[in-house]
């Protein structure tokens, strides 16, 4: 499955429109790693626990779509788009979509 | 009495915030420095399309994110700079370096699959927790784009 967020695919041409694809997830951190986040609050510097549990909620959210992109017979998903947003304190809603379909 | 220890709390997370806080920007910043050479055979663009060309055989898309959170003193520092208005350095410097890092991860990645060109590269930011008062506590930036070229097949560079 083939994931790009161009529009178009060099080289190969789009031969069928399969409409929007989209995943989500909503993910909430631990208390264990809320702790070392207040910690990092007064000192500064990266999270890594946080930045890993957003990539893997980001990538789950993307194998979502790719499954619906699957299920309705595409092989490529285009122009995808990610937003992030806070839904309640120490949640977050990691959101993909793209626009399935057929290259040859 | 209470109020004594409050104040010397204060002053003791102020200066260990000042202390790290300084530090930690001081080694991000020069590893961001040294990366960025490193990576600069890596072009990125935020064109949407691509020019037609035969080397771009695959495309893939790659992206980089990271989380960074801002230190106690530059968070009292802001509220500060809250009451006059103006430009809040310490958080300006805290977004720079937030993108230039998630930037220069998904540059890494984009090498690692020997990809020398990113394409339509989009900017992601959200501000994932709050500290006390409604204060930005910790940012998250998030970069992703479609790598085009040869594919991993012709190694990187």
């Amino acid at each position: 499955m083939l994931v790009s967020n161009l529009e178009i695919v060099p080289g190969k041409r789009v031969t069928k429109h399969l409409g929007l694809v989209q995943g989500s997830t909503v993910r909430a951190k631990h208390v264990g790693r809320d702790l070392m986040a207040g910690l990092k609050n007064i000192f500064g510097g990266e999270l890594k626990g946080y930045t890993e549990l957003l990539q893997e909620s980001r990538q789950e959210a993307t194998d979502r779509m790719l499954e619906q992109a699957k299920s309705l017979g595409a092989n490529a998903v285009l122009n995808v788009r990610f937003s992030t947003s806070s839904v309640t304190q120490g949640a977050a809603e990691l959101f993909v979509y793209g626009t399935a379909v057929v290259i040859e | 009495m209470e109020a004594v220890y409050e104040l010397i709390l204060f002053l003791v997370l102020l200066a260990l915030g000042y202390g790290f806080g300084q530090w930690a920007e001081r080694s991000h910043y020069q590893s961001i420095f040294k990366r960025e050479k490193e990576l600069a055979g890596i072009l990125v663009f935020a064109e949407r399309l691509p020019p037609p060309d035969p080397a771009f055989k695959e495309s893939r898309l790659v992206g980089g994110s990271v989380v960074i959170s801002v230190d106690y003193f530059k968070r009292f520092l802001a509220l500060l700079r809250s009451f006059i208005g103006g430009r809040v350095s310490s958080y300006e410097s805290l977004l720079d370096r937030a993108r230039r890092e998630a930037l220069l991860r998904m540059k890494m990645e984009a090498q690692e699959k020997g990809f020398q060109s990113v394409f339509n590269v989009k900017f992601e930011t959200a501000s994932i927790s709050k500290g006390k008062g409604k204060n930005i506590g910790s940012i998250e930036v998030f970069v992703y784009g479609t790598a085009l070229g040869s594919g991993s097949g012709s190694g990187s560079q």
